[in-house]
């Protein structure tokens, strides 16, 4: 439980950071954390303590290993995150050419 | 088998425009006409055939449980004939729209991804290949929106990117939620197997769906990015955007989970209701201040999407009939007004209704368009927007709602008061314009006498012999709850 409880609190310190950085590298780093935290849950879900790795021999069967989707799954998100990350720096840095700073609070021609 | 297709021609189009086009964008507009029109073919020939009928495509021919199995049954077939129909009409205005911007192939390549994803989304039976499609069309959404290089549009994309990212995180801790419970990704048998195992998580993991899901659908409190993406964004993608992917992203998703998966809990239902009224009442409020034309209609999609909620809150098949009725004309006459209002910003150079006159001389296509497109979406007889709204007010009036029912003529009338303010500003003010800058092109035109057409030919919908054959199977669908277990996985 405490494992679990850990990777929430992790979960919040990268939502604490979107919310109060004024950089937007920053932003982008913290939106990473969150990400983590997110990946780090789905492979705790999988995690069985003691069991081996799944790849099927002579001799094992599939309860003493752990579960692989998760994993897989992991694979495909950390992909993704990837993207969006390149996707963000991309756009930081445009932002930068417009607007000479990194700081969200001059970056505001849009009005709410 | 024409389920795969609907992903493998908009990626495959995507992948040949990248491959093909020189510096030039005439082959890459040829290709994603082809695909737009060959993608509408499939989709009114499956949503035609389909009825109530259920088709099971398993990838790589495996079973079930280990499979990622692509479903189509009249709902997604329905959303699969929106997708295809503002695709079309959007790649047509984009061709004169786009040359007059910067022309680039790389705009039709991510169009083709937008659409790869929105399919995805509306066919696929999986939840996490449901996550990746979302995924693919978010990135395709957030490079479209700052696809002009102004520094107004780098911010609202950046602004659209990191709160899509913070849903999206929260959905894929939904997901593994859902994973540790069921042991299955698959829907059909998350809604078998979930109230067996542990019925509270359903608790959490709706939650986390709703806040997730209702960013992307732009639900009242979580709409700050709406309003800015949508307005910052080309006018064909800003008609993308609020005519089909906040619904299909949005609205649809919720509805497959929380309808046919979860089995509509009352409790979300209660949260459905509550959520539309806050979207209609503020969002009308909210329109009525601005003078920019785009940012005017994007905040009457967050109005038009509460509309949407409520009737699915309510919940009985006439409410659930209002609200599907309303997904479609909401796509009409959304995109429409999006045309026309970047027909103005390319002829005349400017949004602002203020220093915007009568253009019914100038424009003549684009202000009557406009005209019907108002009178369609504020709810005028015998416009379609009318029997939408005019159906969901009575369903709540029969549901013993009177409440929701004030708040939805309330948010009907606001309607009508910020469009009026469009066309007495905007369209049809004091000062006369003679003459456009640019020319509009003959694209541009077709498509919104397309959209115009259909905003008068789908009322007839409600008709009780053409509602039983197009619109019924779709209300079935919803209404019919947790039978999408035993339609995908059989008895």
């Amino acid at each position: 439980m405490t494992v679990y409880l850990l990777c929430f609190i992790l979960l919040l310190v990268g939502l604490y950071g979107i919310i109060t950085k004024r950089d937007l590298i920053k932003i982008i780093l913290s939106l990473g954390i969150m990400g983590y935290a997110a990946n780090l849950m789905l492979i705790l879900f999988g995690y069985k303590s003691g069991a081996i790795y799944p790849i099927l021999e002579k001799g094992v069967t599939p309860e003493i290993m752990v579960d692989p989707l998760p994993q897989a799954l992991v694979l495909t998100s950390i992909v993704i995150e990837l993207g969006i990350t390149a996707m963000l720096v991309a756009l930081a840095v445009r932002l930068f050419e417009k607007y000479k700073t990194f700081d969200i609070t001059k970056i505001r021609r849009l009005s709410g | 088998m024409i389920l795969p297709f609907f992903i493998i021609i908009p990626l495959l189009t995507a992948f040949l425009i990248t491959l093909i086009s020189g510096k030039k964008d005439d082959w890459a507009i040829i290709l994603s006409i082809i695909a737009a029109l060959s993608l509408l073919v499939l989709s009114v020939f499956s949503f035609v055939t389909i009825g109530g009928n259920t088709v099971v495509y398993n990838m790589s021919a495996w079973k079930i449980p280990y499979t990622i199995c692509l479903v189509l049954d009249a709902l997604s077939s329905f959303m699969l004939l929106i997708v295809s129909i503002i695709s079309l009409t959007s790649l047509m205005f984009s061709i004169k729209y786009i040359r007059h911007l910067s022309p680039s192939w790389k705009y039709y390549a991510l169009f083709m991804f937008l659409v790869t994803g929105m399919n995805g989304v509306i066919v696929t039976g999986d939840l996490f290949n449901l996550y990746v499609f979302l995924e693919i069309a978010l990135i395709a959404a957030y490079a479209l929106v700052a696809y002009g290089s102004k520094a107004e549009e780098f911010e609202a994309s950046f602004k659209y990117a990191v709160m899509g990212s913070i849903s999206s995180i929260l959905i894929l801790v939904g997901i593994g939620i859902i994973y540790s419970t069921t042991s299955t990704l698959t829907l059909a048998s998350i809604a078998k197997v979930l109230p067996e195992r542990n019925p509270q998580v359903m608790y959490w993991v709706g939650g986390i769906f709703m806040a997730g899901f209702g960013l992307k659908a732009a639900v009242m409190p979580f709409h700050a990015w709406l309003p800015d993406a949508h307005s910052s964004a080309p006018a064909p993608i800003s008609s993308m955007l609020s005519g089909v992917l906040i619904k299909t992203l949005g609205i649809y998703v919720l509805i497959r989970f929380f309808f046919n998966v979860l089995g509509a809990p009352d409790i979300f239902m209660t949260i459905f209701l509550v959520l539309g009224s806050i979207s209609i009442l503020v969002a009308s409020f909210l329109a009525i201040g601005q003078w920019d034309l785009k940012r005017l209609l994007a905040y009457s999609s967050i109005s038009q999407i509460g509309f949407i909620l409520l009737g699915l809150g309510i919940a009985t098949p006439l409410a659930i009939f209002g609200a599907v009725f309303h997904i479609l004309n909401h796509a009409i006459f959304k995109s429409l007004l999006f045309y026309n209002a970047g027909t103005v910003e390319m002829a005349i150079g400017t949004r602002d209704l203020r220093k915007m006159g009568n253009l019914t001389k100038a424009l003549p296509v684009a202000s009557s368009t406009s005209m019907i497109a108002t009178l369609s979406i504020a709810g005028m007889p015998p416009f379609n927007g009318f029997f939408s709204k005019l159906i969901i007010i009575i369903a709540a009036v029969q549901a013993v709602h009177p409440g929701y029912a004030l708040i939805a003529v309330v948010g009907s009338l606001l309607t009508l008061v910020y469009f009026m303010k469009v066309q007495r500003y905007g369209f049809r003010g004091e000062e006369l314009i003679e003459k456009p800058d640019v020319k509009v092109g003959l694209g541009m035109k077709a498509s919104m006498i397309i959209l115009a057409t259909l905003c008068v030919v789908t009322s007839l919908l409600v008709i009780p012999g053409i509602r039983e054959v197009t619109l019924e199977s779709v209300v079935s669908v919803i209404t019919g709850k947790t039978d999408y277990i035993f339609n995908v996985l059989g008895r």
